[in-house]
C-alpha cells in the first residue's frame, strides 16, 4: 500500500476523501439494493402494521388492551391513548430480536459473503487499502442500523397516524408533553435504539473476518445474539449480565420518563462503544493480517 | 501477508512466516489493551471518585438526633435505590399475587392500588423516584422496565398511575398531609423515623464516623439493640450534615450477609421540582379506579416487627423493645393445614417451616433473615424479629 501511495500522482491523492464517500456509496447502494435485505426491510415494517392492527381489532369496543393486565411489550397499552405510543411499542418488539436479526445478517455478510462469492481480492485491488476497506464495511453496517430503526419508526409513525389519535401525550411518569416533543423524543429513542446495535454489528463483522462462508458467519452472529439473550436471562449468571450487548438494551423506554432517567443509557451507549471498540479492532487485527485467497 | 507460496521458496517464506507470524499476533495487542483499558476504568474511576469520607465537625448521637428531627426539608427531588433482602423464598409473580392479596387477577382490584403496587418493594432491588414541594405535593415512582408506577399527591388529590397497564386509582385526601402517613415507607426518611421511634434504654445509640452519600457530606448514625434474642444487628442511618435530611438506611441481621433493607438516594437534590411534575389528569382510554369508601383507606404495609404490630387488629405484644413479640388468635383450631389435613398446599406450606414442640405443644416457625413467626398447632401466631428460642419461650409462657 504504501509503495502504491508513493506512486499515486497528487491529483488522485487529494480526491481521496471523496473517493472513501464513493465506495461507502456503492456499498450502501449494494447491501441495500439485495432482494435479502429489501425482504428483510419488508418484514420489519410489517411489525408496526401488525401491531396496530391487532390492537386497534383488540379496542373497538373500549376493552382495554391484554384484558388490562400490562402484559405484552412496553407502551402497549398507551397506544390508544396515542398514536405516537406505536413507534414505541413496535421498537420494543423488534429490539429484542427483529432488528438485531437484520443487521446481524448484514455484518456476517459484510467481508465473509465478499470472500465466498469470490469478489474480496477484487476489491482489494483497488488502492483503497484493507483498513479503509474494514471502515466502510463497518460504517455501511452502522448506516444499515440506522436505517433499519427508522424503517420500523417511520412505519410505525404511519400506521400510528392512521389508526388512533394524536396530540398531547401522558409520559409513562403521568406528566404531560406536547406532541412536538412527544415526536422529538420518539426521532431521540430510534437514534439509540440505532446506536444499540451498534456492539452486535461490531461482533457480526469480526466473525465476519473469521470465515469465507457468508453464512456461516451471519449463522454464528444470529447465534450468538440467541445465546447472550439467554444468558442474559438466567438470574444465577447476574454477575456477567451487565457486559452482555444487550443487557440495557430495553433502557431506550427511560426516554419516556419525566425527568428522563439517564443511567441506564448512559451504560447502555458506554457498553455498545466498548463493544465496537473491541470488535472493531479485533476485525481490523484479523482482516488486515490475514491471508485473502479468494 | 504472502498470499502466494511456491516449493522453491520455502526455506526463506518460513523465515518471512515468523516475522510476518508475530507482526500478525502483535495486531491483536490492539483490542486486548482496550479490554484492558475499559476493564481499569471499570474497576478504578469508582475507587478514584470515592474521595474518602469527609472532615466534619464531631457531633453527639443526642445532637444528630436532634438535627434529624428538626430537619424541615420542604421541596427535595431525588432517586432512592431499596434493596429488600428478606430471605423469603423466591416465588416470582405467586409473590406478589399473594402479598398484594387483592391483586391484578381478581375483577374489582386495579393493578393502580398504591396498596397492592408497593407491596412489591418487599423484595428485591428497586429504582424509586421521589419528589416533594410542601406538604401538599409529593410524588413517588417506582420505576420499571419500560414502564412506571406513580403516586402523585396534589393539594387534595391522590393519583396511582400505572403505566404498564393504564390504570388510574384516584382518591380524595379527607386533610393535606393526611395521606401521607398511608403510603408505605420507602424513602430513607421514613425507615429512619421507623426506627427513631425504637430508640430508648434497649438501644445503644452512636456517631459512626461520617461518609458520602449521593454526593453529599453525611452523618453515619449507628443505632444497636443491647438486648439479646432479636435479629436485628444494627442501623444504620447516613444524615445529611448540611440539612438533616437522612440519606441512607440499612438494616443488618444479626445473622451477618447482606442488608434485609438497604434504601438510600443515589441523587438528591433540595431545589424546588417542575411544577409540571406533581400536574396529573388520567390519559385518554386508561381506566379510572376510585376510591370506594374511607374505610379502605391504604394502611401501613407491614415490613418488620413493629410495623406489624401496627397493621394488625386485636393482638397482644409482648415484651418491649427489641425483642417484642406479636401475639394473636387465628381462632382456628388445628392451625397449620399440614400434612395429610390441608392437600397438597399444607404440606407444601408445612415443607416451608420447621417443626417445633415446647410446653404449649406443637407448632411450626417460618424463617426469613429478620421476622420469624411460629404457628401452634391450636391456631396461635407468634411474629417478631426475634430467634426462634425466643419465639418458642414466649409461646410456653402464653400457655
Amino acid at each position: 500500500m504504501s509503495r502504491a501511495d508513493a506512486l499515486r500522482p497528487e491529483g488522485v491523492r487529494r480526491r481521496s476523501p471523496l473517493w472513501t464517500l464513493g465506495l461507502l456509496g456503492s456499498e450502501l447502494a449494494v447491501t441495500v439494493r439485495r432482494w435479502r435485505t429489501l425482504a428483510l426491510l419488508g418484514v420489519l415494517a410489517a411489525v408496526p402494521v401488525l401491531i396496530g392492527i391487532a390492537v386497534r381489532i383488540e379496542t373497538r369496543d373500549g376493552a382495554p388492551v391484554g384484558g388490562g393486565n400490562g402484559e405484552g411489550p412496553a407502551f402497549i397499552t398507551q397506544i390508544t391513548n396515542n398514536g405516537l405510543f406505536l413507534v414505541f411499542t413496535a421498537l420494543a418488539a423488534t429490539l429484542p430480536f427483529f432488528l438485531p436479526l437484520v443487521v446481524g445478517v448484514v455484518a456476517g455478510d459484510a467481508i465473509a459473503g465478499e470472500a465466498g462469492a469470490g469478489t474480496l481480492r477484487y476489491l482489494l485491488v483497488a488502492p483503497a487499502g484493507r483498513t479503509r476497506l474494514l471502515l466502510t464495511k463497518y460504517a455501511t453496517v452502522m448506516a444499515f442500523c440506522l436505517l433499519a430503526t427508522m424503517v420500523v419508526t417511520v412505519s410505525a409513525l404511519l400506521v400510528g397516524a392512521l389508526l388512533f389519535p394524536l396530540g398531547e401525550l401522558t409520559t409513562i411518569s403521568g406528566t404531560r408533553i406536547g406532541f412536538t416533543e412527544g415526536l422529538g423524543r420518539a426521532l431521540l429513542i430510534a437514534l439509540v435504539v440505532a446506536a444499540s446495535l451498534v456492539g452486535i454489528a461490531a461482533l457480526g463483522l469480526f466473525v465476519s473476518t473469521l470465515t469465507n462462508s457468508g453464512i456461516a458467519a451471519m449463522a454464528t452472529t444470529v447465534g450468538l445474539l440467541i445465546t447472550v439473550q439467554i444468558v442474559d436471562q438466567i438470574p444465577q449468571l447476574h454477575a456477567v449480565q451487565p457486559y452482555l450487548f444487550s443487557h440495557y438494551w430495553l433502557s431506550f423506554a427511560d426516554l419516556m420518563r419525566d425527568p428522563v432517567y439517564w443511567d441506564d443509557l448512559v451504560k447502555n451507549l458506554g457498553l455498545q462503544g466498548l463493544y465496537a471498540a473491541v470488535f472493531g479492532s479485533a476485525a481490523w487485527a484479523r482482516f488486515t493480517a490475514k491471508d485473502i485467497n479468494a | 501477508m504472502a498470499p502466494y507460496e511456491s516449493d522453491d521458496a520455502v526455506g526463506a517464506a518460513r523465515d518471512e512466516d515468523t516475522r510476518s507470524g508475530r507482526r500478525k499476533a502483535a495486531r491483536y495487542a490492539v483490542p486486548v489493551a482496550v479490554v484492558g483499558v475499559a476493564a481499569a476504568t471499570i474497576g478504578l474511576v469508582p475507587a478514584l471518585a470515592d474521595s474518602g469520607d469527609p472532615d466534619l465537625p464531631k457531633i453527639s448521637a443526642q445532637q444528630l438526633i436532634e438535627k434529624i428531627a428538626k430537619s424541615d426539608v420542604q421541596q427535595l427531588s431525588g432517586t432512592v435505590k431499596i434493596s429488600t433482602d428478606l430471605g423469603l423464598p423466591n416465588l416470582g409473580g405467586l409473590e406478589n399475587g399473594l402479598l398484594s392479596g387483592s391483586g391484578q387477577g381478581s375483577g374489582d382490584g386495579s393493578s393502580a392500588d398504591p396498596q397492592a403496587k408497593l407491596t412489591e418493594l418487599v423484595s428485591g432491588t428497586h429504582t424509586l423516584r421521589v419528589a416533594a414541594d410542601g406538604p401538599d405535593r409529593q410524588k413517588l415512582s417506582l420505576l420499571e422496565s419500560g414502564a412506571e408506577y406513580s403516586l402523585i399527591h396534589d393539594g387534595k388529590d391522590v393519583w396511582g398511575y400505572d403505566s404498564k397497564s393504564n390504570q388510574v386509582y384516584h382518591s380524595t385526601a379527607a386533610g393535606p398531609g393526611k395521606d401521607r402517613t398511608a403510603e408505605p415507607p420507602a424513602t430513607p426518611k421514613d425507615f429512619a423515623d421507623e426506627a427513631l421511634k425504637s430508640v430508648d434504654d434497649t438501644t445503644s445509640v452512636t456517631v459512626d464516623g461520617t461518609a458520602q452519600v449521593a454526593g453529599r457530606d453525611a452523618y453515619k448514625l449507628l443505632i444497636k439493640p443491647k438486648q439479646s434474642g432479636t435479629t436485628v444487628g444494627a442501623i444504620s442511618i447516613a444524615v445529611d450534615a448540611k440539612t438533616g435530611q437522612p440519606l441512607k438506611f440499612t438494616l443488618t441481621p444479626k445473622s451477618g450477609g447482606a442488608a434485609v433493607v438497604d434504601a438510600g438516594f443515589t441523587q438528591v437534590s433540595f431545589a424546588r421540582p417542575a411544577a409540571s411534575t406533581f400536574d396529573f389528569t388520567p390519559p385518554k382510554g386508561a381506566k379510572v379506579t376510585e376510591e370506594k369508601d374511607a374505610a379502605k383507606e391504604p394502611r401501613h404495609t407491614p415490613k418488620h416487627g413493629e410495623d406489624l404490630a401496627e397493621g394488625l387488629n386485636g393482638l397482644n405484644v409482648l415484651g418491649k423493645g427489641w425483642t417484642s413479640i406479636a401475639a394473636f388468635d387465628t381462632g382456628a383450631e388445628g392451625g397449620l393445614p399440614t400434612g395429610s389435613q390441608g392437600g397438597d398446599l399444607g404440606g407444601f406450606l408445612g415443607s416451608l417451616g420447621d417443626q417445633v414442640s415446647g410446653k404449649f405443644g406443637k407448632g411450626t416457625v417460618f424463617s426469613t433473615r429478620l421476622v420469624n413467626a411460629l404457628i401452634t398447632d391450636d391456631g396461635k401466631v407468634y411474629a417478631g424479629a426475634v430467634t426462634k428460642d425466643a419465639l418458642v419461650k414466649a409461646a410456653d409462657a402464653g400457655k
